[in-house]
Parts: structure tokens; C-alpha cells; sequence
């Protein structure tokens, strides 16, 4: 009798220790996919597939309201192609794209040349250059807005005040990229200084002490040490920046009230294109044949980004290596 | 000689350095200031021209116009859960798969860990339509549902955390605490989660400015009855393009909350930037 509760007792804390056993193989093996499924599910469901899904609605009759109609093939594509609109929205993406991101990178490498001194009360300048991060690209548009005005803007009174002939900010096309521009550099230029002034701050002291010795000037070392030294953070940066910088939609559709970009679309993207033909033609057919050029076109320029910045990082760290050798 | 001012952490700055600096500085914050300036004005007194260099007494005034004819405090309440529930959530996700990539064994690992950083590239953002069509069909249009569910967690946070915890957490605390006898789910919550703080409470600030200035979703899948802050601002701008007083009263309203962050929290925000946060 006691033998054998004694063996029915063992028996299931045998089963006990097998199952527990078990569930612990299982936790160890499973745990991780569960722990990065929540990453793959939100990516699959909400990024990847409307991402792909936008190829099948681009070749559909499809709209807002009515929801899918017929395979047109590639007539949204033709249409869209032939009609002049794209085209335009694709130069002046490519403008304020390069009026942005190019003197936003010289100046911001300027900040942070100059936030590199040795300063008193570092933190404050450094907080003080990021400042307008914290400002919504909405509400910097409007401010902005405000400045840029045609008539009694700050910018064309300083102008006039000058004795110049006022400009036309909201009317002209390169002046309406510029002042777009003006808006997107204010937010992040002090952003990638600060990004910049870290790896800055990353470089061997003593590269820098070898060049004195050797008589080199204060520009002569930024060119040749720092900025060398700096190319795969820049690299970085220009990539980051062209990804956003062709999306570009809140500084343009803000830049006046009906958000169409401009009376004659001088400021048109082809973020607020798509808008335009999804929300305001409910066309979402077109509106996804432009999605998917766009989608191609960032594709294509990382692409190309990724190939000219591997030869010439490549070739910067075959000079720069020689250099330090020859420091050593 | 010995005054040659060269690159590096020694140079003796001069006062132009500052000069320059001051400069930026100007730049920096005087937009913000002028939205002050002229969101404190009398629309009268602004249309007869002139400059105006102090600020006027209407800003009150301005603020309660702005207030009545948006739904401010419906944008404002929605501004915040949104960017707290995002935050949270891209904090919990990151870390949790960031303990996982850093820590933790398992096939594809590497693999999958570079696919993560790759998605970075993608834009995304240009799935609007068929994303739109989703939440549609989903009756979340209109709904803060719809403008958090794709932002619950984050390539650049899942990087981020990953990056982080490799260095931070030393593997043998986690085998002592496996030897012990805790589940995995125990030793990430009392090991994983407490050496991940200082890098998911940087995650959660960055997030949270991005979610509160984001603009382009919010403002397709929400309606104007229940916006986010830049949402309504540019209903405002509908409202009110004319008068510039209330427009810039609504932008200083708005942009109030994140400058007390910024007061506060604004050298974490650098240190988080200089440490490798990048935005997207």
C-alpha cells in the first residue's frame, strides 16, 4: 500500500519534472521569435504590405469611395506619365530636395567646426542649435509662412528696406522652393550638426597634433583630417536626407491654404500629388501609380548613393590610411 | 606659435567663435519668438503694416479665438495619448526584441537582425493608399487607432535597444538568473528591462517628439473632428489664412509643450542624438 502511493507519487512528479522540462526547451527555443514578432507583424501588416498592395491597386480603376473597379493594366501609369503634372511635381521634388539637403549639410558641418572648440558652457550651445527640432514642421510652415510673406512679409521689407525689388515667394517657383527649403534647413540643421559634431569629437586627438607638427593650418587639418574622417557620417546623413527629402509634404502643403502647391503648382510634390489625385480626385488608382514611381525612384538613388559612396569612402580610407602611416 | 589655433578639443576658442555661435543662436530661436511677437498682436494694428519689436497685449485674446474655433483641446488630448501610448509601446516592443537580437540565441538571427535594419531604407510611407483602404475597411478612420497601430514599434528602436543592450548587459547575469530556475520572460523583465533603461527612456523621447510634429497620416486618416495638434493648426491656417495674428497665437499654443520638454529634457536630447539617435 505505502509502495505503491510511494511509486504512484514518483511517477507523477516524474511527469512534473518532464512536462516543466519540456515547456523550458520550449521557452528557451521559442522565446526570442516572440520576443522580435511584434516588429515583423506591425512591418508585414502595416509597411510592407500596402507598400506591395499599392503595385495592385496602381493597375485598378480603383476609388475612394467606390472602392476597387477594373484591371486597367497600365493606364494609370500612362495617364500619369503623359500628363505634364508628374513631372512637374518631380522637378520641384528634386529642387527643394537639393536646395535643402545641400547647404543644410555645408552649414551644418560649419556648426558643428565651430561647436568642436573647446567653449564655455558647451550644453547651452549645443541645446541652443537643436531648438527648432522640437518645433513641428506644421507650425515652422507657418511661421515661415509668415515671414516669406509677398507683401508685408519680414524678408521682403528687409528687401525693399535694401531698395530691392520685393520677391514673390508665393508666386515665383524657385523662390517658393527656397523659402520651402529655408523651412526644412531651419529643423535639422542643428540636428545633424550635433551628429556630426560627435563623430567630430570621435577623431584621434593626436591625427590632429601630427598635422600641426607638420605645419598645417587650422583649415588644412578640417580638410584633410576631420572631413575624411567624417565621410561614412555624412554618407549617413545625405542617405537619411534623401529618403525624407523626396516625401517631402508638410512645409509644401502648408505653404498657403489650399495645399494644392500653388495656383500653378509651382511648389507641387509628388507626396502632395498623391494627395491631390487620392484625396482631392479620389482617384487612388493614379494616386498609386505615383506612389510606386516614387518608390522606385528612392530605390533607384539609394542605390546609385550606395554605389558612389562605397568607391569614393573606399578610396578616402585608402588615402587616409596612408596618411596616418605616415603621421606614425 | 604656441597660439596657432588648430582642430581639436585644446583650441582656445576667440571671441568671433562665439560671435558665429550667437549668431546661429539668433537663428535658432527667433522664428519661435516671432510667432510670439505677432501671435500677440491686434489683427487691426498688423494690417496697417509696420514692424512691431515688443510683443502686443492680445495674445490672450488671440489664444481664446484659436481656442473657440478649433477643437484645440480635443487636438491637444489626442496629441498626447497618441505620442504616449506610440512611445510606450515602441519602448515595450524595441527592448523586448532588442533583448532577444542582443542577448538571446537563435537561428537567423543575424539574418533577421539585418533585415530589421533594412527596413529602414524602405519609405514606407508611400503604402498611404492601400494603408488608407485598410483602416477603412477596418472602421478606423477618423479613429487615434489608426494613426498608433503602425507606429507600435520601430525598426530604428528594435536597432537602437539591440545596439544598447550588447554592451550594457553582461551575459553571465543573464545565465545566473537562468541557472536559478526564471523563465525567459522572468529573467528579460528582471534583468533585461531594468539594463535597457537609460537607452529606452532616450527611445521613448525621441518618439514621442516624432509622433507629436508627424503630420502627413494624422492628417489623412483623421478627420477634422478629432485631430492631432498639427492637424488642427492647419485647419486653422483654413480658417484664418488672412489673419496671421490668431494663426501664429495657434502655433505658439501648439508648440508650448514641446519647448517645456525641450527645457527640461533638452540635454538628453543632445546626448541622445551625439550617442547615434537619427531620425525616422
Amino acid at each position: 500500500m505505502t509502495t505503491a502511493a510511494a511509486v504512484e507519487v514518483n511517477a507523477r512528479s516524474i511527469r512534473h519534472i518532464a512536462l516543466s522540462h519540456k515547456l523550458s526547451r520550449w521557452d528557451v527555443r521559442f522565446s526570442p521569435y516572440l520576443y522580435i514578432s511584434p516588429f515583423f507583424l506591425v512591418f508585414a501588416v502595416m509597411g510592407l504590405f500596402p507598400l506591395l498592395y499599392t503595385a495592385w491597386v496602381s493597375v485598378h480603376d480603383w476609388n475612394l469611395i467606390g472602392g476597387q473597379g477594373d484591371f486597367v493594366g497600365l493606364e494609370n501609369f500612362v495617364t500619369v506619365l503623359t500628363q505634364g503634372y508628374f513631372w512637374n511635381a518631380l522637378r520641384n521634388t528634386f529642387s527643394i530636395f537639393l536646395l535643402s539637403s545641400i547647404p543644410q549639410i555645408i552649414v551644418a558641418l560649419g556648426i558643428a567646426a565651430v561647436l568642436d572648440f573647446n567653449l564655455r558652457g558647451k550644453t547651452f550651445w549645443r541645446m541652443g542649435v537643436l531648438l527648432p527640432y522640437v518645433v513641428a514642421p506644421v507650425a515652422v510652415a507657418l511661421i515661415f509662412n509668415d515671414l516669406f510673406g509677398d507683401k508685408y512679409g519680414l524678408i521682403n521689407s528687409a528687401i525693399m528696406g535694401i531698395g530691392l525689388e520685393p520677391i514673390r515667394w508665393h508666386v515665383d517657383v524657385i523662390p517658393s522652393h527656397l523659402a520651402i527649403a529655408t523651412m526644412v534647413n531651419f529643423r535639422w540643421t542643428g540636428y545633424n550638426a550635433l551628429i556630426f559634431l560627435a563623430a567630430m569629437q570621435a577623431v584621434p586627438r593626436d591625427y590632429y597634433e601630427a598635422a600641426i607638427i607638420d605645419g598645417a593650418n587650422r583649415w588644412r587639418t578640417f580638410r584633410s583630417i576631420t572631413l575624411p574622417l567624417l565621410r561614412p557620417i555624412v554618407i549617413f546623413v545625405i542617405l537619411t536626407s534623401t529618403i525624407g527629402g523626396l516625401q517631402i509634404f508638410d512645409e509644401a502643403r502648408m505653404f498657403d491654404q489650399a495645399g494644392q502647391g500653388g495656383a500653378s503648382r509651382q511648389w507641387q510634390t509628388l507626396t502632395l500629388y498623391i494627395y491631390e489625385l487620392g484625396w482631392g480626385q479620389r482617384n487612388f488608382g493614379r494616386a498609386s501609380a505615383v506612389a510606386w514611381l516614387l518608390f522606385l525612384i528612392i530605390i533607384l538613388i539609394a542605390v546609385i548613393n550606395f554605389l558612389i559612396t562605397r568607391r569614393i569612402a573606399g578610396t578616402a580610407d585608402r588615402k587616409l590610411r596612408v596618411r596616418a602611416k605616415g603621421i606614425s | 606659435m604656441s597660439k596657432t589655433i588648430i582642430g581639436g578639443h585644446d583650441r582656445r576658442p576667440s571671441l568671433w567663435v562665439y560671435g558665429i555661435l550667437i549668431a546661429v543662436l539668433l537663428g535658432s530661436a527667433f522664428p519661435i519668438w516671432w510667432s510670439f511677437l505677432i501671435g500677440s498682436q491686434d489683427a487691426t494694428a498688423l494690417n496697417q503694416g509696420g514692424m512691431m519689436w515688443i510683443p502686443g497685449g492680445n495674445f490672450i485674446a488671440n489664444a481664446a479665438t484659436v481656442i473657440d474655433s478649433i477643437p484645440f483641446w480635443t487636438a491637444l488630448g489626442n496629441s498626447i495619448i497618441v505620442s504616449s501610448v506610440v512611445s510606450l509601446s515602441v519602448v515595450m516592443f524595441s527592448t523586448l526584441a532588442g533583448y532577444a537580437f542582443a542577448k538571446l540565441k537563435f537561428r537567423g538571427r543575424e539574418g533577421l537582425l539585418i533585415f530589421v535594419i533594412a527596413t529602414m531604407a524602405v519609405p514606407t510611407q508611400l503604402g498611404v493608399v492601400p494603408l488608407f483602404i485598410v483602416m477603412s475597411r477596418l472602421g478606423w478612420t477618423g479613429s487615434l487607432w489608426a494613426v498608433i497601430a503602425p507606429a507600435m514599434v520601430t525598426a530604428f528602436g528594435v536597432f537602437w535597444m539591440t545596439q544598447y543592450l550588447r554592451d550594457a548587459l553582461p551575459d553571465e547575469l543573464i545565465e545566473a538568473v537562468r541557472m536559478d530556475g526564471a523563465s525567459m520572460i522572468r529573467s528579460f523583465w528582471h534583468i533585461g528591462l531594468p539594463a535597457a533603461r537609460p537607452a529606452a527612456a532616450m527611445l521613448a523621447l525621441f518618439t514621442f517628439i516624432g509622433t507629436w510634429t508627424n503630420f502627413f497620416w494624422p492628417f489623412i486618416v483623421l478627420g477634422p473632428g478629432n485631430p492631432t495638434l498639427p492637424v488642427a493648426l492647419q485647419q486653422l491656417q483654413s480658417a484664418f489664412y488672412v489673419d496671421y495674428s490668431l494663426v501664429l497665437a495657434g502655433v505658439v499654443l501648439s508648440i508650448i509643450p514641446l519647448i517645456l520638454v525641450f527645457l527640461f529634457l533638452g540635454k538628453q536630447l543632445v546626448a541622445g542624438i551625439m550617442q547615434g539617435a537619427v531620425k525616422g
